[in-house]
């Protein structure tokens, strides 16, 4: 990278199949420009999203995550978001004790018809890994 | 000359608490000692570092190494042992995954020094000093190892054969590996051993429901229910993510576990697992006319009750966690 390129951080979703696979999907038709900074992982529903998932993400170059679910109440298997939700908020609370901002690490409800909304989060997410810059986890640092 | 192989047990940054576990082979101390020369250990014998330097490469035949390694001195022993000996073997939680030493990866080295000598109220130091490296005073000059950046486990230093859990490893388990290692029927290199595969919850014979947790309770809030398991009554027991071999002594005596024998096979992060396994039995209560905000709100006031996760999901494995410690 040269002194004045932008970084350009690389994020990991990690999207139901059932409405945020669809919204992403909307979203491309909807011919919004969107940056092309994430990397996409369908799954079967929020809830499989295990949090040893997203610390591998960042531990492997990944810069920042987001998991986007079905809005509550929509879930297919009923409450694997709700689940998703949970996990999220403790992973959060042991992430600030050991030091990594909460930008990087993002849950949201996109459904199947919200493209504008997957854009907007992906939009919101880049920008805010951008300004925190590159992830370097503490096994990393000598 | 003893022909009997030779077996060495070193501390590294522990508390002598593996000591203690090798002690209480009580009698079998003697069966150890017919079937191996039992001849460096800091805390029982007088062997010192330079006759453990005059010996051959490779001539001991097992080393038992526990600690973490937190100073320059630490890491210096565990390359030492690492070439005289044949096995080496991670001894204990501090050894394999940083344990209690690896908490100190929540701060830097600044922070400890400048706690342990500086800020404590019960520190008297009007000359600011932090003693570290060689450090001169009224009077002369001391040598201490320096700290490393950061508490590392021993297979982030040198190549390690095979691992035991525990803080201390079950002295019945120690005999057990003893036994597999006098046998010469070797398990394959690298492997987890005197332990068992699945989870303590496996060992534990409380009675195990449906479990939905309305509320986190702590030990000192209650007493819990003697035949219930622990977490189903609300106790943060570790149990779930944590790996089975010990006996589950600790739920045997009303306490939770802690998760001392590390993650389970299979797991990379004792945290993680934790963390799945308590979302998953969070019963936040009915949700249906709540907006998003409503429930985030009130995922956030269940999970308040505890303030320190980080620090008792990685209280044994922080050094050898994914993230490895604060950044
Ligand atoms: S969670 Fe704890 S108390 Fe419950 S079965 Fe597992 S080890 Fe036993
Ligand atoms: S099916 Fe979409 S979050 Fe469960």
């Amino acid at each position: 990278m040269t002194a004045d390129s932008v970084f350009e951080p690389k994020i990991i979703g990690f999207l139901c199949n059932w409405c945020s696979y669809a919204g992403a999907d909307k979203a491309g038709g909807m011919q919004e420009v969107y940056p092309p900074n994430v990397q996409v992982i369908r799954l079967m529903c929020s809830g499989r999203v295990d949090p040893q998932f997203i610390l591998s993400a960042l531990v492997k170059g990944a810069d920042g995550v987001i998991i986007l679910a079905c809005h509550p109440g929509d879930c297919h298997y009923k409450e694997g978001n709700c689940r998703a939700l949970q996990r999220h908020s403790m992973l959060m609370l042991m992430l600030e004790q050991l030091g990594v901002e909460k930008e990087r690490c993002r849950l949201d409800y996109v459904s199947a018809g919200e493209g504008e909304k997957f854009n907007r989060v992906v939009r919101e997410t880049v920008e805010a890994v951008r300004r925190l810059g590159p992830f370097l986890p503490a096994v990393a640092i000598e | 000359m003893s022909e009997k192989p030779k077996l060495a047990v070193y501390w590294a940054a522990s508390c002598g608490g593996c000591e203690i576990a090798v002690v209480n082979l009580h009698e079998k101390l003697l069966d150890v000692d017919a079937a191996l020369d039992f001849m460096f250990c800091p805390c029982l014998l007088d062997t010192k570092k330079k006759d453990i330097e005059a010996l051959p490469d490779g001539a001991i035949a097992v080393t038992l190494f526990n600690g973490a390694l937190r100073t320059d001195e630490n890491v210096e022993m565990a390359h030492l042992l690492r070439r005289k000996s044949q096995i080496l073997v991670a001894f204990g939680s501090c050894a394999k995954g940083g344990c209690v030493p690896a908490l100190a990866n929540f701060s830097t080295p600044e922070q400890l020094l400048n706690t342990v000598y500086l800020d404590n109220p019960s520190v008297d130091n009007p000359d600011s000093i932090i003693p570290c490296g060689t450090t001169g005073f009224p009077g002369g000059q001391i040598h201490l190892p320096g700290l490393l950046g950061r508490v590392k486990h021993l297979a982030q230093e040198v190549d390690v054969d095979y691992s035991i859990p525990g803080c201390p490893p079950e002295s019945h388990q120690i005999w057990n590996v003893i036994e597999v290692i006098l046998s010469g029927d070797l398990p394959p290199k690298g492997s987890t051993i005197g332990c068992g595969a699945l989870t303590v919850c496996d060992d534990c014979d409380r009675t195990k429901q449906e479990k939905r947790i309305t509320a986190f309770r702590r030990n000192y809030e209650f007493c819990p229910e003697p035949e219930i398991c622990l977490l189903e009554q609300g106790m943060l027991c570790m149990g779930i993510a944590t790996r089975s071999g010990c006996g589950a002594p600790c739920t045997k005596a009303n306490m939770p576990c802690t998760g001392c024998y590390g993650a389970p096979e299979g797991i990379s992060d004792q945290g993680a697992k934790m963390v799945a396994a308590l979302g998953s039995v969070m019963d936040i209560g009915d949700t249906t006319d709540l907006s998003e905000d409503e429930i985030a709100g009130r995922v956030d006031a269940f999970l308040a009750a505890i303030p320190d996760y980080a620090g008792m999901f990685y209280k044994y494995t922080l050094a050898s966690s994914t993230l490895g410690g604060k950044r």
